[in-house]
């Protein structure tokens, strides 16, 4: 009896949910043993940042802090991948979407209404990260030029850019030369559910939805997804993709856009460092381990934070380096890809092709 | 002969011996009970066959039969669920392309396997293992250049893939065997894409094969073709072996009656020609190929409604430019195209949609479907935009459904169902599906090229009545072919295409093979007559 791997005639709708749960477990399994090899207990550690993810109120609530701006980057990214354009400059355009919010904060208010303050903030993040998903989009379009590349490079771009920012220009004069802008107005702060965790949860949640809604059931999401399968046959059936592709982009960079505005108007309130914390990156990872499905990607969100936020108290309570969230983070990554395969391939057994499988 | 051994011929599991019986070349390759599962169908069951050296041998079935797949099970790219298979007496393990291919055994795929990106010599190459790092790609397009002149195959070792047209690409193919001495060749629907000529091309390159000894598998739907190129025949039907025969003891009548299970009649009932206005105007047409080279030359033509307008020519003399221009795929260099009165001239192929334009193209994996969604969606692709498959932005699942289900109903694609994924379906129900869709969401023209292409006996003639019924309910066809058979039997009017130009434009029931034949060599009308 001989084992071979064939392709399934379709995708098990059950393997959805399956998967990104077995890709956590193998990564816990997996980073088992390299905990193992450093002579240290991993259900210990384990244990450590379950509690300090889970264990109390204020642990929690940070979780549900932190995975804001992933839920949101990833719903971003999922857009994009869906027409299979690989923007993975989500960073990049949550900080730009974090430097037009901060911008409205610091200067527009002077002019508008206190009332109006937060949803020009918001319209400005979506339009920061939306330009800057569209300068790939649009060369991709126009010139066919290779989106990895440019995306990813804007990324640095605007992080630097956003340094120079609270470094040089928009530093507070009487910050001491703290690196930061002055702190907002009080108009510009959004306000907060419950400690820390801002009015961007329920933005996430509700465009989370409406992504969903958008992909699945509209006629526009259908376009996308021929756009993303088959090109060709998308040219075929009169479908404008490099309309499309920016569209598209824009939207997906908004979405990233708004997570760097839910960081500065709702946590930090001043533009300082810390906006380039990874989320864009983590980003891309719970996007391929929710399937590309919006709502999915909320609970890979959480549990994306649960391993950042756990590390953290992992290095605090346990003397080891918070570097252990990101390894576990990394590790989810082999079995998801092992787990890519099962869900396209199945493993069967054959009788005897006689020597014919050896 | 005597009874008895008429009767062996006619059981399938002697048949074997009473051919080796009458022939005593060696057998090279023998496959033994080989069944194929995939879920939610046998495509083959227990089939046993052998080939000799030398031999050609056709491979018959309807649409779905299991020919690929038995072929793929071949050359190792699919495994079977049980079974062997001798090759030279030795039984082998075929676990992958390269294992079958070292053993000789090389295949032509129905849908091309060329990476498009990269040149002729290059596609011929890759794959193969005994290279220097660095080949000498000098060498191998010369040796390339001598294969394809040997064989009469033009193609330019330097040119990209994604250049070339259809029929270009299938010489690229066989070239690639032959430059790999293959001594067993699987032909999977060759011909489906080569214009006669080039198949009278392929002929000679299998005869010359077989003096060399080399044997080959043919894999068609074209009966003339078993008759002429093949010794023995054999039929596939639902997965099964159903006749073994030699061909000389059979006809096309008794082997499409083997395949489909009933009597095929080739007989259309075709209302009067009762052309109306005109739906199609194209005037003054020039346009160029993606090499920039001119591709028509001043063209101009009208297809009326309720007429068939006919296209022939071998391939590659600017039809393809012709259908793209008059469907919005490509620019146009000068001169006008009009639908139904309005200008539709270098305008985008959604403007020509709305204008009630369909188009069955002749590239199906790559154009006319998305392979790797389900038949559902790709059946709705022409339709979603608006009622009842739509409606103020919303997709309407449910009417989705409905209609996939009716439509395979009506055109009898074979599928598990309709979520399956499209490019699961064999070949020939994939342009089935494809007809399906297009058929049905054709309001003013039609424009279809070598819609009957890879499909069955029965499922060709099935095409033809609904291009006809198209016809008869006032609607205008453009229907590009390389078989005259085909456009003298439904076209109204048919004209000629060489080199970019019309030879000249004739009325079906006033014309022949031999004149047709004479114009697509290059020569005008008046020439001819
Ligand atoms: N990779 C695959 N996965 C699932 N099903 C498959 C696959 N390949 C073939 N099939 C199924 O097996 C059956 C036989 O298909 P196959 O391609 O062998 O038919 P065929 O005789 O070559 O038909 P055609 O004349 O249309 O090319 C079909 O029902 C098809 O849907
Ligand atoms: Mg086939």
């Amino acid at each position: 009896m001989k084992f071979v791997f064939e392709k399934r005639k379709t995708q098990l709708k059950r393997l959805l949910f399956l998967i990104p749960f077995i890709s956590f477990v193998g990564s816990l399994f997996l980073s088992g043993l390299l905990l193992l090899a450093f002579k240290t207990n991993p259900l210990m550690v384990y244990g450590a940042m379950f509690k300090g993810a889970f264990g109390n109120w204020f642990n929690f609530q940070e979780t549900l802090v932190k995975a804001i701006p992933l839920m949101l980057a990833g719903c971003g990214v999922i857009i994009a991948f869906r027409m299979r354009f690989w923007n993975i400059g989500a960073e990049g355009q949550l900080v730009m979407g974090g430097i037009f919010a901060a911008w409205v904060s610091l200067f527009l208010i002077d002019f508008i209404p206190p009332w109006l303050v937060l949803p020009a903030a918001f319209t400005a993040a979506l339009i920061g990260g939306g330009l800057w998903a569209g300068i790939p989009a649009i060369l991709k379009a126009k010139l066919g030029v290779d989106e990895t590349l440019t995306s990813l490079m804007l990324n640095y771009v605007a992080i630097i850019f956003c340094q120079y920012l609270y470094n040089v220009v928009w530093i507070d004069p009487n910050g001491y030369g703290f690196p930061g802008s002055k702190i907002f107005d009080k108009a510009a702060w959004l306000p907060r559910l419950t400690g820390r965790v801002h009015l961007g949860l329920i933005f996430a949640l509700i465009i989370a939805l409406v992504l969903w809604f958008m992909l699945k059931k509209t006629k526009w999401g259908f376009e996308l997804k021929i756009i993303g399968e088959s090109p060709m046959t998308a040219k075929y059936l009169g479908i404008n993709i490099p309309k499309n592709i920016i569209i598209a982009l824009f939207i997906s960079g908004g979405i990233s856009g708004i997570a760097g505005m839910g960081e500065v108007t709702g946590i930090a309130h001043r533009l300082t460092h810390g906006l380039d914390m990874g989320y864009g990156f983590t980003a891309i990872i719970i996007a391929w381990m929710s399937q590309l499905n919006p709502i999915a990607a909320i609970f890979v969100s959480i549990l994306m934070s649960v391993l950042l936020v756990g590390g953290d108290q992992v290095q605090r309570t346990m003397g080891l380096p918070s570097a252990i969230g990101l390894l576990l983070q990394g590790m989810i990554l082999f079995p998801l890809l092992a787990g890519a395969l099962f869900s396209e391939y199945r493993v069967k057994s054959i009788k005897s092709i006689g020597e014919a499988v050896k | 002969m005597s009874d008895n051994h008429a009767k062996m011929k006619h059981s399938i599991g002697t048949s074997n011996r009473w051919e080796m019986y009458l022939d005593n070349r060696e057998v090279i390759l023998e496959m033994r009970n080989i069944t194929k599962k995939f879920p939610g169908v046998t495509a083959n069951d227990d089939i046993s066959f052998s080939l000799k050296k030398g031999e050609v041998l056709a491979l018959l079935g309807e649409n779905g039969a299991g020919k690929s797949s038995l072929m793929n099970v071949l050359v190792g790219l699919y495994r079977a669920d049980a079974g062997s298979i001798y090759v030279n007496g030795q039984k082998v393990s075929i676990t992958s392309p390269s294992v079958s291919s070292s053993l000789g055994i090389g295949m032509i795929h129905q849908e091309f396997m060329l990476v498009d990106t990269m040149t002729v010599a290059e596609n011929i190459i890759l794959g193969i293992k005994d290279l220097n790092l660095v080949p000498d790609m000098k060498a191998i397009s010369e040796k390339i250049s001598e294969i394809s002149e040997q064989y009469q195959l033009k193609v330019n070792p330097s040119s990209y893939i994604w250049q070339l047209s259809v029929g270009e690409r299938q010489r690229v193919e066989i070239l690639k065997l032959i430059f790999r001495g293959a001594n067993i060749l699987i032909l999977d629907e060759p011909t489906a894409v080569l214009t006669p000529q080039e198949s009278k091309e392929l002929n000679g390159i299998i005869n010359q094969m077989k003096k060399e000894g080399k044997s080959a598998i043919f894999i068609t739907h074209k009966m003339d073709e078993v008759m002429a190129f093949s010794e023995d025949v054999y039929v596939l039907k639902q997965g099964k072996l159903v006749a073994s025969k030699r061909t000389s003891d059979t006809n096309p009548k008794e082997l499409a009656r083997m395949m489909v299970g009933r009597e095929v009649l080739f007989q259309f009932d075709k209302g009067e020609y009762k052309p109306g206005k005109s739906v199609l105007t194209v005037k003054d047409l020039c346009a160029v190929n993606s090499k920039g080279l001119e591709a028509l030359k001043t063209i101009s033509f009208e297809v009326k409604s309720g007429e068939i307008f006919g296209i022939a020519g071998v391939a590659g003399n600017g039809q393809q430019q012709l259908i793209d221009s008059v469907t919005g795929l490509q620019k146009i260099r000068c001169g006008s195209v009009y639908i139904n009165e309005s200008d539709c001239s270098n305008k985008n192929p959604i403007d020509y949609i709305k204008a009630g334009v369909s188009y069955i193209p002749s590239d199906r994996l790559g154009m006319g479907v998305a392979g790797t969604m389900t038949v559902l969606n790709n059946l709705a692709m022409k339709g979603y935009r608006d009622k009842p498959f739509s409606s103020h932005g919303l997709l309407i699942k449910s009417y989705f459904k409905k209609f996939a289900e009716n439509m395979i109903d009506l055109f009898r694609i074979s599928t598990p169902g309709p979520e399956t994924i499209v490019k699961f379906l064999s070949g020939g129900n994939i342009q089935k599906a494809i007809l399906a869709r297009e058929i049905d969401s054709c309001r003013n023209l039609l424009v279809a090229a070598y819609p009957s292409r890879g499909l069955d006996v029965g499922a060709t003639q099935a095409v033809r009545t609904r291009l006809i019924e198209q016809r008869d309910e006032g609607k205008a066809v453009l229907l590009v072919s390389e078989e005259l058979d085909e456009l003298l039997m439904i076209a109204d009017r048919i004209a000629v295409m060489f080199e970019g130009e019309f030879m000249g434009i004739v009325d079906s029931s006033n014309t022949d093979r031999e004149e047709l034949g004479l114009m697509m060599t290059g020569m005008k009308r008046d020439q001819v007559k």
